[in-house]
């Protein structure tokens, strides 16, 4: 590839990071809702180990333990979750807005669009994270004296791929199902959930809800990080909670690429894009 | 203007476009795949594929410069084969070829060249025109800067008020909107211009406008366009020749005079309404009905 060739891809790449920065901009007022929303269910989830005692009449709990381990859940959480839901809305939110022809019959490679929306979508998951996570240090005393950072990035970066890759596969749903899809991306995120221990180790799931934690990469993303945070794990122990998230990742990306172009065909070839006009 | 020299420069003599042999056919279901998928082989078949021929092998050529009308009702075609020649709709027979090139072979090269308007002016619509114009332009690799300073231009040209450049898209009239829609069409430079029922829903002054405005491209910027509407009028005075469309199938191809003079001049000037009748037994659609209803896919 040329510079300049690399030059123009990286130009239309920031067309949809400018775009999507402006829908923020221009939305603000909703952003302002989800953003106090998320606050507050953060807060009240993490609430439940300030109550743990009153609540079982033990005294015995360990809550400042169990406190950073649901704030990390929470936090975690919000983080995957805003980053899936953003790559996986690629086509959805045109669907709303009625552009889809005109960003598909743009002289853009998929992959040049799906980095663009991809590179939103972390740095946007990532400010929102920062931003709930100042509020949260207000209402409750954390200790960090123990915790690896760089440990803890390295997994995210790991697991950002993989839910990219989970992602973009989801975000075909809409591609095939005008009416529904975008619904179904929402049941997906809905199992990550459920299945991925983000407020309790996967061991109390029933047994073959644990098969669908280990295979999740988000069940890696926090075991790795809450290992770097809680018990100061160096990087030399990450290898076990990022290498499965790579597998996972370098199947699950070149997959998401692959399926979307598939299912743009189809869509192209079936006129699922748009009939009216 | 000239984002493609080098083609433009080699290919004078071409032709624009030449659509050859395209058809489209729809095949929709009336129940969703996974009913369909359900049912036992042995249940009586109700829900079979409906298809509706859309374009019904379809060929034109279309000269540098030109401006090239397909007038057609609604329902006959014209929508379906923009977006074929757009690649955003897969034809099930025939090959569209762009200044030369074939648009499935060198997509890339063809969707640089070409642009269009829709008559649903597609924008976000909380976005300004100019934050719709520059994420458009770049998609483009039209720089932002360079996006800007052409939108204003463009958009003055255009008679747009410069107050309503920055606010949300949403609170301007569907005229106002069109006209950012044709801004944006431009901004990209396209050589192959495709004008879906521009004119349709806008006022008489923003009809005339925009016309006036589809000649100006054509001559001082050596664009070709492709244009169609269901407004025989505009056809008339705007196209060097016009294929009239009926049912997906393309009944007749020349230029308004050439159809013209088919039929006889019983002391009176036949208009293309006259002509349209002739050839298909049908009166073109009144305009207010052409919005389709929105249907549910899948
Ligand atoms: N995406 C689509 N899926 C199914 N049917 C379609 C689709 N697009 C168009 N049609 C059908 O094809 C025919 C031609 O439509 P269209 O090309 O939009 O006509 P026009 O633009 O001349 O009004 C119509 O019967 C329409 O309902
Ligand atoms: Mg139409």
């Amino acid at each position: 590839m040329t510079a300049t060739a690399l030059r123009h891809e990286l130009l239309q790449s920031y067309a949809f990071v400018a775009r999507n920065f402006n829908l923020t901009k221009r939305y603000w007022g909703w952003e302002l809702v989800w953003l106090s929303y998320s606050t507050a269910s953060s807060l009240a989830v993490t609430f439940i180990a300030a109550g743990a005692s009153e609540v079982t009449g033990q005294t015995g709990i360990d809550v400042k333990h169990f406190t950073l381990y649901l704030l990390l859940g929470t936090l975690i959480w919000h983080f995957m979750s805003i980053m899936f839901t953003f790559v996986s809305e690629v086509i959805a939110w045109e669907r709303w807005e009625g552009t889809i022809e005109y960003t598909l019959m743009a002289p853009v490679h998929r992959w040049v669009h799906l980095i663009g929306q991809t590179l939103y979508a972390v740095i946007y998951s990532f400010i929102s994270t920062l931003i709930i996570g100042t509020i949260m240090a207000l209402f409750f005393e954390i200790n960090l004296a123990d915790a690896n950072f760089l440990s803890a990035l390295v997994v995210l970066m790991a697991g950002s791929i993989s839910l990219i890759g989970i992602g973009i596969f989801a975000s075909i749903l809409p591609l095939l199902y005008p009416e529904r899809g975008a619904q179904m991306t929402h049941i997906i995120q809905a199992a990550f959930l459920l299945v991925s221990g983000v407020y309790y180790p996967i061991s109390v799931l029933p047994d073959w809800l644990e098969v669908a934690a280990r295979i999740s990469p988000v069940t890696y993303v926090l075991d790795g990080i809450r290992a770097a945070i809680m018990d100061n794990a160096p990087l030399s122990d990450m290898g076990q909670y990022v290498m499965p998230l790579l597998i996972l990742g370098a199947i699950t990306l070149p997959m998401g690429v692959w399926a979307f172009g598939q299912a743009e065909h189809y869509a192209k070839r079936t006129g699922k894009l748009k009939r009216v006009g | 203007m000239n984002a493609q020299p080098e083609i433009r420069g080699k290919q004078d003599d071409q032709n624009a476009l030449i659509v050859s042999d395209i058809t489209k056919i729809f095949h929709i279901h009336k129940q969703p795949l996974w009913r369909r998928v359900l049912r036992r082989p042995s249940t009586p078949n109700n829900n079979q594929r409906q298809p509706v021929t859309a374009v019904n092998h379809a060929s034109f050529e279309i000269k540098r410069g030109e401006i090239f009308g397909v007038l057609g009702p609604n329902g006959s075609g014209k929508s379906t084969l923009i977006r074929v020649i757009s690649t955003l709709l897969i034809a099930d027979t025939g090959t569209v070829t762009v200044f030369g090139l074939d648009h499935i072979k060198h997509e890339m090269d063809v969707k640089n060249m070409i642009s269009r308007v829709s008559v649903d002016a597609a924008f976000f619509k909380k976005l300004s025109p100019l934050e719709n114009l520059l994420y458009g332009a770049r998609l483009y690799g039209v720089t932002g800067r360079e996006a800007e300073r052409k939108a204003y231009e463009i958009l003055g040209r255009l008679g747009l008020d410069k107050s309503t450049y920055r606010q949300p898209m949403e609170e301007m009239s569907r005229g106002m909107q069109q006209k950012v829609a044709i801004a944006r069409a431009f901004l990209t430079s396209p050589i192959l211009l495709l004008l879906d029922e521009p004119t349709t829903g806008l006022d008489p002054r923003s009809k005339r406008e925009v016309r006036a405005f589809v000649e100006e491209l054509r001559d001082s910027h050596d664009a070709t366009i492709l244009i169609t509407t269901h407004d025989m009028e505009e056809a008339d005075v705007l196209c060097d020749r016009i294929a009239i469309m009926d049912k997906g199938t393309i009944v007749a191809l020349d230029t308004p005079e050439g159809l013209k003079s088919r039929l006889p001049t019983n002391g009176y000037k036949p208009t293309l309404e006259d002509v349209f009748m002739d050839l298909t037994g049908n009166v073109l659609v009144d305009k207010d009905t052409l919005e389709e209803p929105e249907l549910h896919l899948n």
